[in-house]
C-alpha cells in the first residue's frame, strides 16, 4: 500500500486524459471522460459491451480523434497526432481483434516493430540483426526457444501464442505506457498464469500499464486501480475492492441491485 | 477400402527455411544454382540468336515483364494498381521532350527520365495514397487516362501527333543488352528487395496497415516510397521503348501497358516477381505469334488468358516451383 501510494505522489502523470468526448452520429461512445495515471500504474479500465472502452483506446491512440478534450502525456498534448506519431513517442498497443502477419513466421511478425524508428533512436541509430533480437522477444513472452512455433507462420498460430505475440510487438516497441486490450479474453487458466508473470515484471520495470478488461478477477489481482465505464462515462475511479462495492458498478454490471 | 492417394515429399536439401540450405553434392549445387542461373544464361544469349523482328519481340517482352514485376511490388505493399499505364507514359512523355526538344542526350536522358518520372508519378498519387482496396484501384485507372485527354486537349508535346525524331539507340545488341540488363537486375533485386526487413515492412502494411501504424511506422511515406520504385521501374520502360521506337504519343497512356503486365503477373504467379516474369515471357511472345491470324488473334489470345487462369490459378511459376521442390508419388491409403 505503501508502495503504491508513493507511485501516486511522483510528480506529474505520464498520462493525463481531460474531459474526452467521441461521438459517432448520434451514438455518444465516450463523454467527458478524465483521468490520471502514473508512472509505474497498472490501470484497469472496465465496463459492460459498448461502453467506450476500445473507443477510450483508440482515442489515446490516435486512430480516433477526439471531438473534445485534452490528452497529455509527459507533458506533450498528443490529441490529433497520427497514431504513428504518438507510438514513437512511446505509447504502444494491442488489438482486441487480433490480425498478425500472417505469412509471416512469427518471429519475422517481431521485425515491423523493431523495424520502428523509436527503437531505432533507442538503440543508437543502428537497426542491427533484428531476427536475433526478435527470437529474445518472444522466448521473453512464453515462445519456446527455437521451438517450431517461432517459425510457423503467425496466420495458424494457436490463439494464446497469438496473445503473447500481440504483447511481444508491445515490448519490442519498448514502450513506456503500454495499452492492452482484451489481452485476457480467450486464454485458458494456465495461459494466463503464464501471461500475468509478464504484466507485473512490466511494472516493476517501471512501464505503466493499462488494460481493458472483462476478466475481472484476473484484473484485479494485479490492478492498482480501476476505471469503470458506462454509456461512456465514468461511473467510478478508485481502488479494485472498493469499486466492485459500489452501487451504480453492480447496477452496470447486473442490471439492477 | 484401398484408395490411392498423391503424396507429395520434399527434397531435403532444404536445411532449415527456404534460403538455408545443406549441399552435399555436385548435382545438389545443381539443383539449387539452376534457377536463378536459367532465365540469366536464356537472355544473355536471346539477343545474339534472334532474327531482328524477334529481337524487338524480346524487347517489348523485357519492358512487359519489368511493368508486370512492378506491379506485383506494388500490389505486395497493399496497393492493385490499374494504371501501369500511367508510369509508362510519365516516363516516355519526360525522354520525349527532354531529348527532342531540350536536346538532352540519350544517357541522361534515360535516368533522367526513371527518377523524375518516380517522382512526378508519386506526386500525383500522394492524395489518394490513404485510399485502400478498389478506390485505389480506380483512381489509378483513370489518372493515365486524364493525362491523355490533358494532351490531347490543351495539345501540348505534340497533342495528337506526338513528337517524332526522338534519337533512337545506334546499335540494336546495345538497345536489346541495356534491356536484358535492366530486367534481369529488377528481377533479382526485387526478390532480394521482399526479403529484407524493409521489404517484410511493406508487406505488413499490406496484411494490417493498422498495426503497423501502431508501431510508430508512417505507413504513407512507405508507401509513397514503393510507389517511387514502381514509378521509376515505369518511367523506365516508357522512357526505353520512347527511344526504340523514336516517337511519343498519346498510345503512350494506352491501357495496354496497365493490363497486359497484370495479366503476366497473374498468369505468371504473384508475389514471387519470377512469375510475372515467366507470364510476361509466355504472353507477349505469344500474342505475337498470334499475329498472323488477323481478327481472331484477341479470342485466342483472350482464350489462352482464361484456361491459364482457370486451369492453374496459383500461377505457373507456383506450380513449376513446387513439382521442382518435391517428389510426387501415389501411395495406397486406407479409406
Amino acid at each position: 500500500m505503501n508502495d503504491q501510494n508513493k507511485r501516486q505522489n511522483d510528480a506529474a502523470p505520464i498520462l493525463r486524459v481531460e474531459n474526452i468526448s467521441k461521438s459517432f452520429g448520434g451514438v455518444k461512445a465516450v463523454v467527458s471522460v478524465s483521468f490520471d495515471l502514473h508512472e509505474g500504474q497498472l490501470l484497469g479500465v472496465i465496463g459492460p459491451n459498448g461502453s467506450g472502452k476500445t473507443t477510450l483506446v483508440n482515442l489515446i491512440t490516435g486512430f480516433l480523434n477526439p471531438d473534445q478534450g485534452k490528452i497529455v502525456y509527459k507533458g506533450k498534448e498528443i490529441n490529433g497526432w497520427a497514431p504513428y506519431r504518438i507510438a514513437r513517442v512511446g505509447i504502444a498497443r494491442t488489438f482486441q481483434m487480433i490480425r498478425p502477419f500472417a505469412e509471416l513466421p512469427s518471429f519475422k511478425n517481431l521485425i515491423i516493430p523493431l523495424y520502428s524508428p523509436r527503437v531505432k533512436a533507442l538503440s543508437g541509430g543502428k537497426y542491427g540483426d533484428l531476427d536475433a533480437v526478435a527470437k529474445d522477444y518472444l522466448e521473453e513472452v512464453g515462445f519456446e526457444r527455437e521451438s517450431a512455433v517461432t517459425y510457423k507462420a503467425a496466420g495458424s498460430l494457436p490463439h494464446g501464442y497469438l496473445k503473447r505475440l500481440e504483447l511481444a510487438k508491445c515490448l519490442a516497441l519498448r514502450a513506456d505506457l503500454i495499452i492492452l486490450d482484451e489481452l485476457f479474453s480467450g486464454l485458458s487458466i494456465a495461459e494466463l498464469a503464464s501471461i500475468v508473470p509478464i504484466i507485473e515484471k512490466l511494472i516493476s520495470e517501471g512501464k505503466t500499464v493499462i488494460m481493458i478488461e472483462h476478466r475481472l478477477r484476473e484484473l484485479f489481482r494485479i490492478a492498482d486501480r480501476v476505471v469503470v465505464l458506462n454509456y461512456g462515462s465514468v461511473i467510478a475511479d478508485g481502488i479494485p475492492s472498493e469499486v466492485m462495492e459500489r452501487s451504480e458498478v453492480r447496477k452496470a454490471y447486473l442490471g439492477s441491485e | 477400402m484401398k484408395q490411392k492417394r498423391k503424396e507429395r515429399i520434399d527434397r531435403g536439401i532444404k536445411a532449415r527455411s527456404d534460403d538455408v540450405f545443406s549441399l552435399n553434392s555436385f548435382r545438389e549445387m545443381l539443383y539449387v544454382a539452376v534457377p536463378p542461373l536459367a532465365p540469366v544464361l536464356l537472355l544473355i544469349i536471346l539477343p545474339l540468336v534472334l532474327p531482328s523482328y524477334w529481337q524487338k519481340v524480346l524487347i517489348s517482352t523485357c519492358v512487359f515483364a519489368l511493368l508486370a514485376m512492378s506491379w506485383d511490388f506494388l500490389v505486395g505493399v497493399g496497393m492493385v494498381s490499374l494504371g501501369q499505364a500511367l508510369f509508362f507514359g510519365v516516363g516516355a512523355y519526360i525522354a520525349g521532350v527532354s531529348n527532342k526538344i531540350l536536346g538532352i542526350p540519350i544517357w541522361i536522358d534515360l535516368p533522367l527520365a526513371t527518377v523524375l518520372g518516380g517522382l512526378i508519378c508519386t506526386v500525383l498519387l500522394t492524395p489518394v495514397l490513404r485510399l485502400r482496396g478498389v478506390y485505389f484501384s480506380m483512381v489509378t485507372l483513370v489518372l493515365p487516362l486524364m493525362l491523355e485527354r490533358i494532351v490531347e486537349a490543351a495539345g501540348i508535346f505534340g497533342g495528337t501527333e506526338g513528337i517524332t525524331g526522338i534519337k533512337a539507340f545506334t546499335n540494336p545488341f546495345v538497345e536489346s543488352y541495356v534491356i536484358v540488363f535492366v530486367t534481369l537486375f529488377a528481377l533479382f533485386a526485387f526478390r532480394r528487395l521482399v526479403t529484407t526487413d524493409y521489404g517484410l515492412v511493406l508487406k505488413a502494411i499490406k496484411d494490417n496497415d493498422r498495426a503497423v501504424m501502431s508501431v510508430g511506422i508512417n505507413i504513407y511515406w512507405m508507401k509513397a516510397q514503393a510507389l517511387f520504385i514502381t514509378g521509376c521501374v515505369g518511367s523506365f520502360c516508357g522512357a526505353f521503348l520512347t527511344h526504340v521506337y523514336g516517337f511519343v504519343g498519346m498510345p503512350s497512356f494506352a491501357l495496354d501497358y496497365s493490363i497486359l503486365p497484370l495479366s503476366a503477373a497473374v498468369v505468371g504467379g504473384m508475389g514471387t516477381f519470377a512469375g510475372s516474369f515467366v507470364g510476361a515471357f509466355i504472353l507477349v511472345p505469344l500474342s505475337e505469334a498470334l499475329r498472323g491470324i488477323g481478327g481472331l488473334r484477341i479470342v485466342l489470345y483472350s482464350f489462352f488468358l482464361v484456361v491459364f487462369i482457370v486451369a492453374l490459378p496459383e500461377g505457373i511459376f507456383h506450380y513449376i516451383q513446387r513439382k521442382y521442390q518435391q517428389f510426387e508419388r501415389w501411395v495406397e491409403v486406407d479409406k
